[in-house]
């Protein structure tokens, strides 16, 4: 019974039952409860939850029962019924509280059972007030308890994780975190323990769940084999556990229902748009909830969507403008920070009419990949329009032209393509440079719910724990060798015909543009096999960023920049005669040019230095002038010569697209007068005198309409055949390997500042290697991983069996492990493993 | 236009009685005989503001927040006492306690606690909904003031006084002790160990009995920034620190 849109009602089997003197027919199978439901009687329930498998664990649900025998005659079951696990019959007779003394009855005693070990101490639990047992006593308990004995005692909290802490003594044992914990997120560590008074929920314990190198960060309950409560989804427990006993760390004792203002909202942390709801109370976020969005998230989000909102509130949030002057940055008031910033770039596009101009070497444009489609759209059209440039690139991660020709082909413009549904119904997945527990957030729990009638394959280093989960078959790949292996399926290959089934799907991350030949190798592969492709980009703003045309080589809708017709068609749009032709360069290049002094200025969005592996804070610094668009005091804008405040998600309007395509419009949650990027983008254009026309979403939304995708002659090609991977030359050097790498769902992106009990759940960095590897090379304990940027990284090592050899995995920003900005590579480059000289 | 018909006039009857012979001579000074009578009792009149005003002791005046026997808050930032003002009067936040900020036993407590006298209207149902008898009202109903702001009272405007034996806080629990001991009424003043923390935490702590005024039974006034007024015109202060929950 989930909540999946995609579920078409099948209306043959219709069987005819009797709730409480109505008449009502419903799909056979049904549930009562269901069926009570759809006739708008309400039974009262607790473990009863429509994402999870009935258990028929609390009892309140319990209803009276008659259905027809084998004669024909209506009999009675003996005693009341749980209504929540017993499906209708045809003829069968329901009476619920309504029309039945004896489920009145039946039910009130059980609430009354709940109640007796129930602390009843509302005035402390964060579920008062939205609490469903607190509802239901009162509607269906009695007023007075009989117990007057001593109630049973926990110790509380017991700390699950850092974030996630339980009183046992609120528990009224419904199990549904325990359901979800193994049916929907897989991570079962937790489960129901001992017996009678003193059953409680604990810790999971159990060797099977070989924990090496996945335990989390911070404090959290152990069991005996010293596991510990560890899982992306875990706050989903909190908000379907129908009392209070699960709360988090973040929230705990912090507000009431009845103060919070709540607004719908999409969370900005992962490419799937998932539907949140944000509580505020004046003007500060207290929590985010998962909101229920059929055909995205379900009823689920991770627990990076639900705990990390205070990035944006820390004491360096930038309210005013802020302009260099005598080398110091200081407050300065909107109109002089916009003068400030449009004399510096119109100097560097030479447009001040003063023989310097000739000189003038133009301007770089970094977006970042966190921004809304609109906010990408006001960037993209800012370079080409006002800066004359078609340097504008939002992939500050590694990419390539072949990911640009790519996505300009495939996925830009091309509305809504694979889907979440589709996703779950594939009978084969292919995972190509794509980890779905930590880069794909609720893409996991889809693939999670079909785990065991889905084939998952990954083109992958290794198995991870998450891959595990879904069942997956590994196709052992050394990062960089994808193109390759994706080349070798074919013909009597198993995997090559798994994907030929009729809805396959090969899901390809954002990783892959590092792999040369990967993406085209995909697409040649799709052609053969006839599968679906989903392009999963890891940040918000990816896919809005492709559609607005914020890379180089792409305008709005898809078109090549590189075609004179499309150029046409989008000047034309602009009301402008013509675009920049000469190609633009990709946000490393853009950088190493600003360093080398190729470019004189730089606007810069939320881009964060440490991601990426060019130094892009040398580029500043070096750059004649720098505008930087940011919400926060980072080390980017502490560097810039102009810095305009722009607003967090939860303070503007926009529109992120989601992996599927799916355009995920979010309104202002909390009213500030902060500005969205693309209306400072039309105030600094306004400056310059230009009209970019971008002032409102509604503005930027209708533009984009209008202009549509691209018609097929105006995109980019893809290359037809797969260029060849780059060899690894071996330089003899003991110890070198290839570096594989991703990042982990919880790390230390910036996104999840200032919240301390989140990072807790975070798994602890590790170094793996293949047992074979690290028996050749005598590896054991903490191993040195080497980069080129002669940077090193220690990292306690992890064997990991079914390993490639000669290949190291590292997480990309997790606690002491910045793979781009300690060591300066990629994945697919080579490091140097050396036991840390101990 | 009704055509509703004009009913005629009643005739004017009085309902009072008609003494008639002598009686009926006197009916039009009769009110003066209750002049004459009070001529000659007792004066009841009140000379407030010149003198105290007569306050009975269940007069529901200011709020006050009230303290454990050993100063620790009663108040846990349920919320119970907004949630349950007509009036949308009192604004509450919650927070945890931590061992280096006790403020209440147990682990939650009123971190905000804010009351608008220019709502309030006494009526005391937020004291009925208080579950540790954290919030009562006292006497006082001077609330009067030139500014708006002024007349949001906040929590150390609204703390009970420390009384004898009572240590302000944050400091730790009696040692040994949970938050139902302290609901029992089973900690009856400020431990030797309470104290030790208070002076390594916070030696000027006017609460501790070296720093206490000499001047005996002192009480100092907790109204931020407004020591040294004198007690409110009138009022008889009902300083209750036990709060009637012990
Ligand atoms: S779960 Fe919390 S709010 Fe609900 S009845 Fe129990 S103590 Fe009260
Ligand atoms: S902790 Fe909550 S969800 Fe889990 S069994 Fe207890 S009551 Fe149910
Ligand atoms: S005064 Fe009483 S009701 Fe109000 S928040 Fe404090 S404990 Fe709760
Ligand atoms: S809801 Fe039916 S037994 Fe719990």
């Amino acid at each position: 019974m989930s909540a999946t849109a995609d579920k078409v009602p099948t209306t043959t089997d219709l069987v005819t039952v009797m709730i409480d003197g109505l008449e009502t027919h419903v799909e056979k199978g049904t549930l009562i409860i269901r069926a009570a439901e759809q006739v708008g009687i309400e039974i009262p329930r607790f473990c009863d939850h429509p994402a999870l498998e009935p258990v028929a664990a609390c009892r309140q649900c319990l209803v009276e029962v008659a259905s027809p025998g084998p004669d024909g005659n209506l009999r009675a079951f003996p005693k009341p019924q749980p209504s929540c696990s017993m499906p209708v019959t045809e003829g069968m007779v329901v009476k619920t509280q309504y029309t039945s003394e004896e489920a009145d009855r039946a039910q009130k005693g059980v609430m009354e059972l709940l109640l007796i070990n129930h602390p009843l101490d509302c005035p402390i639990c964060d579920k008062g007030g939205e609490c469903p047992l607190q509802n239901q006593a009162m509607s269906h308990g009695w007023d007075e308890s009989r117990f007057v004995d001593t109630k049973r005692v926990f110790e509380k909290p017991l700390l699950l994780s850092s974030e996630i802490l339980l009183d046992r003594e609120r528990c009224i044992m419904c199990q549904r975190c325990t359901r979800f914990s193994q049916e929907i997120a897989g991570d079962a560590f937790i489960d129901l323990q001992n017996r009678g008074a003193m059953q409680q929920i604990g810790t999971f314990n159990e060797d099977v769940l070989g924990f090496d190198g996945y335990g989390p960060v911070g404090a959290a309950a152990e069991d005996e084999s010293g596991n510990a409560f560890s899982s992306y989804y875990s706050g989903n427990t909190i908000q379907i556990c129908p009392v209070g006993a699960l709360t988090s760390a973040a929230y705990r004792f912090r507000s009431r229902p009845f103060d919070l203002v709540s607004s719908p909202g999409i969370s900005e942390h992962d490419s799937s748009g998932s539907a949140l709801r944000t509580d505020h109370r004046h003007g500060k976020i207290l929590r985010r909830l998962a909101d229920n969005d059929p055909v995205v998230n379900e009823d689920w989000i991770t627990d990076k969507d639900r705990f990390a909102f205070t990035w944006q509130n820390q004491a360096d949030r930038i309210t005013q403008p802020l302009v260099r002057k005598d080398g110091e940055l200081v407050e300065a008031s909107w109109p002089e920070a916009l003068a400030a910033a449009a004399a510096g770039l119109t100097a560097a596009i030479g447009k001040t009419g003063t023989p310097a101009d000739s000189k003038a070497k133009g301007v770089g444009v970094l977006p970042g990949g966190r921004v809304t489609m609109e906010d990408a759209y006001a960037y993209s059209k800012f370079a080409r329009l006002v800066l004359g440039t078609n340097d504008v690139d939002a992939r500050t991660r590694c990419s390539s032209d072949e990911e640009q020709a790519f996505l300009g082909a495939t996925v830009a413009g091309t509305g809504l393509g694979v889907t979440f549904a589709e996703l779950e119904k594939a009978p084969t997945v292919l995972l190509v440079g794509f980890e779905p527990e930590d880069e794909g957030g609720v893409v996991f729990l889809r693939l999670k719910k079909s785990a065991g009638r889905q084939s998952v394959i990954t083109v992958a280093s290794h198995l991870t724990r998450g891959a595990q989960k879904l069942g997956a078959t590994l196709v052992p790949t050394v990062p960089g060798h994808e193109a390759r292996v994706l080349a070798s399926l074919k013909g009597t290959n198993a995997t090559y015909k798994e994907l030929r089934q009729p809805g396959a799907v090969i899901v390809v991350g954002e990783r892959a543009a590092g792999s040369a030949g990967t993406l085209t190798a995909v697409g040649a592969l799709a052609k053969r096999t006839k599968a679906k492709v989903a392009w999963i980009p890891r940040r918000a703003g990816e896919r809005g960023a492709v559609e607005a045309g914020a890379l180089p080589g792409l305008l709005p809708g898809g078109r090549d920049a590189a075609a004179a017709a499309a150029r046409g068609a989008v000047a034309t749009a602009w009301g402008t005669s013509s675009l920049p032709q000469t190609p633009g360069r990709d946000a490393d290049a853009v950088i190493a040019a600003a360093a080398a002094k190729a470019l004189d200025a730089l606007v810069i969005g939320g881009v964060d230095d440490s991601d990426l592996t060019g130094d892009l804070l040398k580029a500043v610094k070096t750059a004649k002038f720098t505008v930087s668009l940011e919400v926060r005091r980072t080390a980017v804008a502490d560097a810039a010569d102009v810095v305009l405040p722009v607003a967090p998600p939860s303070e503007k309007s926009g529109t992120f697209v989601n992996w599927e395509g799916r355009l995920r419009a979010f309104g202002t949650a909390i009213r500030t007068d902060a500005m969205s990027d693309h209306r400072v983008l039309d105030l600094l254009a306004r400056q310059m005198g230009t009209d970019l026309g971008t002032a409102t979403v509604d503005a930027v939304n209708a533009e984009l309409a209008s202009l549509g995708a691209a018609p097929a002659g105006h995109r980019p090609t893809v290359p037809a055949e797969p260029a060849p991977a780059a060899s690894q030359k071996s330089t003899n050097v003991a110890g070198e390997m290839v570096l594989a790498s991703w990042h982990q769902l919880v790390d230390e992106g910036a996104l999840q500042d200032g919240e301390p009990h989140l990072a807790g759940t975070g798994r602890v960095a590790v170094a793996r290697v293949s047992p074979a590897t690290a028996q050749r090379l005598g590896l054991h304990g903490v191993v040195t991983v080497t980069g080129k940027r002669r940077g090193s990284i220690d990292l306690p090592l992890a064997v990991t069996e079914g390993m490639v050899d000669d290949v190291v995995w590292v997480p990309t920003k997790s606690p002491g492990s910045w793979v781009a900005h300690q060591l300066g590579v990629h994945p697919g480059q080579t490091v140097v493993v050396k036991g840390a000289a101990a | 236009m009704t055509d509703h018909t004009e009913e005629p006039p009643e005739a004017f009857t009085s309902n009072l009685p008609h003494p008639g012979g002598i009686g009926g001579v006197f009916v039009p000074v009769a009110g003066f005989g209750v002049t004459l009578r009070s001529f000659f009792r007792p004066t009841v009149t009140e000379q407030y503001p010149t003198t105290p005003a007569n306050i009975q002791p269940r007069y529901h005046g200011r709020h006050q927040l009230n303290r454990y026997a050993d100063g620790l808050e009663k108040c846990i930032g349920c919320e119970l006492c907004a949630w349950a003002c007509p009036a949308d009067a009192i604004y509450v936040e919650g927070d945890s306690n931590t061992p280096d900020a006790q403020f209440s036993p147990g682990e939650r407590y009123g971190r905000v606690y804010q009351i608008n006298y220019l709502r309030c209207i006494f009526c005391g149902l937020c004291i009925e909904a208080c579950p540790t008898r954290a919030l009562t009202m006292n006497n006082e109903f001077e609330l009067a003031g030139p500014t708006r702001a002024g007349l949001i009272y906040e929590k150390q405007d609204l703390l009970a006084p420390l009384e004898e034996g009572m240590l302000a806080a944050p400091h730790p629990m009696v040692e040994g002790t949970t938050d139902d001991d302290y609901y029992k009424g089973d900690v009856i003043r400020a431990t030797e160990a309470q104290r030790a923390w208070v002076r390594a935490n916070r030696p000027d702590d006017e609460t501790l009995p070296e720093n206490l005024p000499t001047r005996e039974g002192h009480v100092p006034d907790a109204r931020h920034g407004e020591t040294g007024t004198p007690t409110p015109l009138g009022a008889k202060r009902f300083v209750s620190g036990t709060g009637g929950g012990v």
